[in-house]
């Protein structure tokens, strides 16, 4: 099990390795809090569903199976927009469209339908939070790099509530430095490939550890 | 009728879907490997959003919005797009074998795919009317369709070019499209 949820991270990183969810990635990378708050919104929804598919795998016809997840996720979906909306205003401005696209994002039907139809709901639950965090992580690492090198500093507030900064880190020396272009699309398209292929080299590193031993 | 064509142009080559809005990219990358198949990719997209926009468009003011239940706009959106995609493609199959040989792979795919989900919710947020709606439906997905054969012609090239080899495959394809993200960008300007 404890596998199963290292997977998620380095190996199988739904992002990096396997490019599902490249939509959102891409385009909520621009700042710190974005990428936590849609990587937690997603963990959550990824837990959820997996679980609920994994209770009911028995009884749901195999013809339609992908209707019934969507179903599922749908309303999941549904639930963590509301509470966004009520909870996190700023958050769910600036997070926009791509929250109740998290229904189409690949990551989700594509746990469910490799996973969590064919495990039970236990060893569902922890591949939910595994993926879930490695996508959060492949956010954060783009994310930290986008608004590093776009702003020259990195703020992150309080989802709560906006006034509040729990966290600020900024080189004053650097300001006349900054790259706008990282906050564009054109920015998001070169870090994701840059790491992309960071991650294709460690790929290969650990597996060829692995048939040393 | 200007206002209307300043806005498909705006919607196919400013705000192009792919390259700065960033949806549908995992289809950019899956299904531009060769120029062929780009093309019946997007031309099926183009059908789908039409067809799946005009139903969620009067599904929405005419159903929800009478009842109240504004609240379950995602679920149903998602419901009408997968049962319309499986439609078609039953439809397809029964009746042009040829057609359903070129296109009928790239249907399933199309449920996942978020621009269809996109410009569905998009006609409601932004509060089209039905002219609107339907530009909106052709604009987008024909940005979607002309980035996805750029890409696949650039793509088609790129195999036979000298690629570090950590690079290989997705990586280098991703620093293409910031390559014509950057392009397009020099189009703001236009309208």
């Amino acid at each position: 099990m404890w596998n199963n949820f290292k997977n998620g991270f380095i190996k199988e990183n739904p992002v990096f390795g396997l490019y599902l969810g490249m939509c959102s990635t891409l385009a909520l990378s621009t700042s710190l809090n974005n990428a936590i708050g849609m990587g937690l919104c997603v963990t959550l929804v990824l837990i959820c569903s997996n679980v609920l598919i994994s209770l009911i795998r028995k009884i749901t016809p195999d013809e339609v199976r992908i209707p019934v997840y969507i179903v599922i996720i749908a309303t999941l979906v549904s639930i963590v927009e509301m509470f966004v909306h009520a909870f996190m205003p700023e958050l769910y401005t600036s997070l926009g469209v791509f929250l109740s696209l998290i229904v189409v994002n690949c990551i989700i039907l594509g746990r469910a339908e490799a996973f969590a139809s064919k495990n039970g709901p236990l060893a569902s639950a922890v591949d939910g939070l595994g993926m879930g965090l490695g996508y959060t992580f492949a956010l954060t690492m783009i994310s930290l790099v986008r608004e590093f090198l776009a702003n020259m500093s990195i703020t992150f507030y309080n989802p709560f509530n906006a006034e509040q900064i729990l966290f600020s880190f900024g080189i004053e020396a650097l300001e006349p430095f900054k790259i706008s272009l990282f906050s564009s699309s054109v920015g998001a398209f070169l870090t994701f490939a840059c790491f992309a292929a960071l991650f294709a080299v460690i790929r290969k590193h650990m597996n060829k550890k692995q048939e040393a031993k | 009728m200007g206002e209307i064509l300043t806005m498909a142009l705006a919607a196919v080559l400013i705000n192009n879907v792919v390259l700065s809005k960033f949806l549908g990219v995992c289809p950019f990358l899956g299904v531009s490997k060769n120029s062929k198949s780009a093309v019946g990719m997007g031309l099926a997209v183009i059908f789908v959003i039409f067809g799946a926009s005009l139903i969620t468009y009067f599904l929405y003011y005419q159903v929800l919005v009478k009842m109240h239940i504004e609240y379950m706009q995602l679920i149903t959106f998602i419901l009408v797009i997968a049962a319309f995609v499986q439609f078609v493609e039953m439809f397809i199959k029964k009746y042009s074998a040829s057609l359903y040989k070129n296109l009928g792979i790239y249907l399933p795919l199309i449920t996942t795919n978020c621009v269809v989900l996109y410009v569905a919710q998009d006609n409601i947020t932004q509060g089209y009317n039905l002219i609107e709606t339907m530009t909106n439906a052709i604009a987008v997905p024909l940005g979607f369709m002309l980035v996805l054969y750029l890409f696949s012609c650039i793509r088609e090239r790129l195999d036979s070019a000298d690629t570090p080899e950590s690079f290989k495959g997705n990586p280098i394809a991703l620093v293409v499209a910031g390559l014509m993200a950057l392009a397009f960008s020099g189009l703001t300007g236009i309208v």
